[in-house]
C-alpha cells in the first residue's frame, strides 16, 4: 500500500483534562446491536431471520386449511423460524468477540467485563423483540392477502397472552444461546451443543420410560410449545423455569464467573 | 505514568513473570525488549487489566487499570493487530470504538488520516487487510481515545521500513508533547532509535534497565588494526579487556580515547575504532538473555532479525 504518511500532529496528551465518564449501559448496548449487524455474517444472519417469517406465512396462506388462516396460526407458525435461528445470534453476539479475538479490543476499552456482558445481555433480549415483531409483520401481511389472493377468510382475534408468551419465548430462546456462547466461547462448539444436547434429552427421556419427567420438566422443545399459541398455565410456567434453569441460568452463570476470571489473550 | 511493582504471574507452577517492576514517566519512550516467550506480552495484558496479576501491581497515573473511568481515554492499547473482526469494514471498526469512547465520528475520520488508512483502505474489509495495515489500524483505535499512555505491543511487526521510520516519528512526537510510550518489540534496532529507556527481560525476569545512553555505554568499541596480534598485545598491556573479536577486528571493553592511547603508545596503527556498532543493543541483548536460564532465547532473537 501507498503510505501518505504526513507526520499529522496528535492532540495534546495532557493528565490535566477533566476526567471523562464512562460509557453508559444503554451506550454499551447500542454498540452491542451494532455489532451484531455490522459484520458481513451477522448482517446476512439477520436478513434471513428477518425473511424466513413472510415466507413461512406466505406458505401458510397458500398452502394451509382455512381454519388455519388466522392470526393466531401464522403468529405461531412463523415463530419456528425465529426461534432456530434467534439462539444462533444469541450464540455469535458473545462466540464472536473470540473466535474473531475483538475481546481484547471490547475488554480493553471497558475492563469491567460484567458491564460488557450485561450489555450483551440486554441487546439479546432487544434483538428477540425485534425478532417478534418481524413475526407479527409476517403474521399480519398473511392475514392480510388470504381473503385478497385465496378464497378463504380470515380472522385477526390474537390473546395478549399468546402475544406476551411468544415474546418471552424468544427472548428466552436468544439468551439461552447467549448463554452457550458465554460457557463455551466458541461458536462451533456453541452452535453444535446447542442443537444436540437438548435433542438427546428429548431422546433419552422419551425412550426410556422412568425418565419421562425429564421430557417434561428439562425439555425445553416440551416445556415451551403451549406458548406459541398462549396457552401456558400454572405448572406449565413451573416446567419452563426448570428447563431454562437448566439450559439457559446455569451455563450463563458459569460462563460469566469464567469469562470475569479468565485471561483474554 | 506507568508504574510496574514486583509483578508476577503464576499460570499453575509455571512461572510467566516474576517480580517485574519498572516506571515509564511521562515525556519518555521505553522500549520493553525481550525473546519470545521472555513474558512480554503477559506483562503488557497484566498492565491493561486483561490478565490479573498472581501478586504485584501495575497502574497507570497510579490507579489500577480497571479503575479507568474511560480507560480508552487515557491509554492507548495495541496488543495485537490480529485481533481484529475480518468481517469489519476499518472505519467500522474504529466507528465501534469510537461509539464506547464517546468521541464523535469527526475524530474516526482524523485518526484514518493520521495512519494512512483514509479514503478507499478504510472501506475495505479487515479481511483484506495486509498486516501492515492491520498495524495501522490497531494503532488508529489506540490513538482515537485521546490518550495520554500508549501501550504497544510489536506495534512495527509487518511495516514496511516506510512505516517504521514513519511510526517512529509518531511515538517520538506523542512521548515529547509529554505522552508516556511504552512499547514491546524484538525489532532491536527498531527501539534503539527511538526509546529514551530500555527494559530488557528474559525468562520472566528483568535482565536490565535503564537509559539507552546508559545501557548502551558499556557496550564497548571496536578496533581493527593491521596487525592484530599486536593491538591485542598492546590492550592487554594497558589492562582493557577484550569481549569480541568479529573478523580481523577487536571489541575493547573500554572507551575509545583509552583504547587509542594504548594503541599509539605501542605504535599499532589502526585501521578503525568506534563505537561497538549498530548492533550494539543486540550485543547486549544476547550478552543479558545467553546468561539467564531462558534456554533458546538466543537463536530466537537472531530469526527475528533476518
Amino acid at each position: 500500500m501507498s503510505t501518505q504518511t504526513t507526520p499529522t500532529p496528535t492532540a495534546v496528551p495532557s493528565a490535566s483534562r477533566a476526567p471523562v465518564p464512562g460509557p453508559t449501559l444503554l451506550r454499551l448496548t447500542q454498540v452491542e446491536l451494532r455489532k451484531s449487524a455490522d459484520t458481513r455474517a451477522g448482517f446476512w444472519l439477520l436478513l434471513v431471520v428477518a425473511l424466513t417469517s413472510p415466507a413461512v406465512a406466505v406458505l401458510q396462506m397458500l398452502f394451509a386449511e382455512e381454519e388455519d388462516k388466522t392470526f393466531s396460526m401464522f403468529l405461531a407458525n412463523t415463530q419456528l423460524p425465529v426461534a432456530l435461528l434467534l439462539p444462533v445470534l444469541g450464540i455469535l453476539l458473545v462466540t464472536s468477540e473470540w473466535s474473531q479475538r475483538t475481546a481484547i479490543t471490547t475488554f480493553a476499552l471497558v475492563p469491567d467485563r460484567s458491564r460488557v456482558l450485561g450489555a450483551k445481555v440486554l441487546a439479546a433480549t432487544v434483538l428477540g423483540v425485534l425478532g417478534v415483531l418481524a413475526t407479527v409483520l409476517a403474521a399480519a401481511l398473511g392475514s392480510l392477502l388470504t381473503p385478497v389472493l385465496t378464497s378463504d377468510g380470515t380472522d385477526w382475534t390474537v390473546s395478549g397472552a399468546q402475544v406476551g408468551q411468544v415474546v418471552v419465548v424468544q427472548v428466552l430462546g436468544i439468551l439461552i444461546g447467549v448463554a452457550f456462547g458465554m460457557l463455551l466461547l466458541s461458536s462451533p462448539l456453541a452452535i453444535v451443543l446447542y442443537f444436540v444436547a437438548p435433542t438427546v434429552v428429548t431422546i433419552v427421556s422419551n425412550l426410556v420410560e422412568a425418565l419421562t419427567w425429564m421430557r417434561d420438566w428439562l425439555d425445553l422443545t416440551t416445556t415451551t410449545a403451549p406458548m406459541y399459541l398462549g396457552e401456558l398455565d400454572g405448572q406449565g410456567w413451573l416446567q419452563v423455569a426448570t428447563s431454562v434453569g437448566l439450559w439457559g441460568v446455569l451455563p450463563m452463570v458459569a460462563g460469566w464467573l469464567r469469562i470475569e476470571r479468565s485471561e483474554i489473550a | 505514568m506507568i508504574a510496574v511493582e514486583h509483578l508476577t504471574k503464576r499460570y499453575g507452577t509455571q512461572v510467566a513473570v516474576s517480580d517485574v517492576s519498572f516506571r515509564c514517566p511521562p515525556g519518555t519512550v521505553t522500549g520493553f525488549l525481550g525473546p519470545n516467550g521472555a513474558g512480554k506480552s503477559t506483562t503488557l495484558r497484566a498492565l491493561c487489566g486483561l490478565a490479573r496479576p498472581t501478586s504485584g501491581t501495575a497502574t497507570v497515573g497510579g490507579r489500577p487499570y480497571r479503575d479507568l473511568p474511560n480507560a480508552g481515554r487515557h491509554v492507548g492499547v495495541l496488543l495485537d493487530a490480529g485481533a481484529q473482526h475480518a468481517g469489519r469494514t476499518g472505519r467500522e471498526t474504529l466507528a465501534l470504538s469510537a461509539m464506547v469512547l464517546g468521541v464523535t465520528s469527526s475524530r474516526v475520520d482524523e485518526v484514518l488520516h493520521q495512519v494512512g488508512l483514509a479514503g478507499k483502505p478504510a472501506g475495505k474489509w479487515v479481511g483484506k487487510y495486509s498486516l501492515g495495515m492491520r498495524q495501522r489500524l490497531g494503532l488508529a483505535t489506540a490513538l482515537l481515545g485521546d490518550p495520554e499512555v500508549l501501550v504497544l505491543d510489536e506495534p512495527a511487526n509487518g511495516l514496511d521500513p516506510e512505516g517504521i521510520f514513519w511510526m517512529r516519528g509518531l511515538l517520538r512526537e506523542f512521548a515529547d508533547r509529554g505522552g508516556t510510550v511504552l512499547l514491546s518489540s524484538h525489532l532491536l534496532r527498531e527501539v534503539e532509535a527511538v526509546a529514551d529507556q530500555l527494559v530488557v527481560i528474559a525468562g520472566g525476569r528483568v535482565v536490565a534497565q535503564g537509559s539507552t545512553e546508559e545501557l548502551l555505554a558499556g557496550t564497548g568499541v571496536l578496533v581493527r588494526a593491521r596487525d592484530t596480534a599486536a593491538l591485542a598485545a598492546a590492550l592487554a598491556a594497558a589492562g582493557i579487556g577484550v569481549t569480541g573479536a568479529p573478523a580481523g577486528a577487536l571489541v575493547a571493553d573500554a572507551s575509545a580515547e583509552a583504547v587509542g592511547i594504548a594503541a599509539a603508545a605501542a605504535g599499532v596503527a589502526l585501521l578503525e575504532l568506534r563505537p561497538a556498532g549498530g548492533d550494539r543493543l543486540e550485543e547486549l541483548f544476547r550478552s543479558l538473555t545467553s546468561t539467564s536460564d531462558s534456554g533458546p532465547a538466543a537463536p530466537q532473537i537472531q530469526e527475528t532479525r533476518v
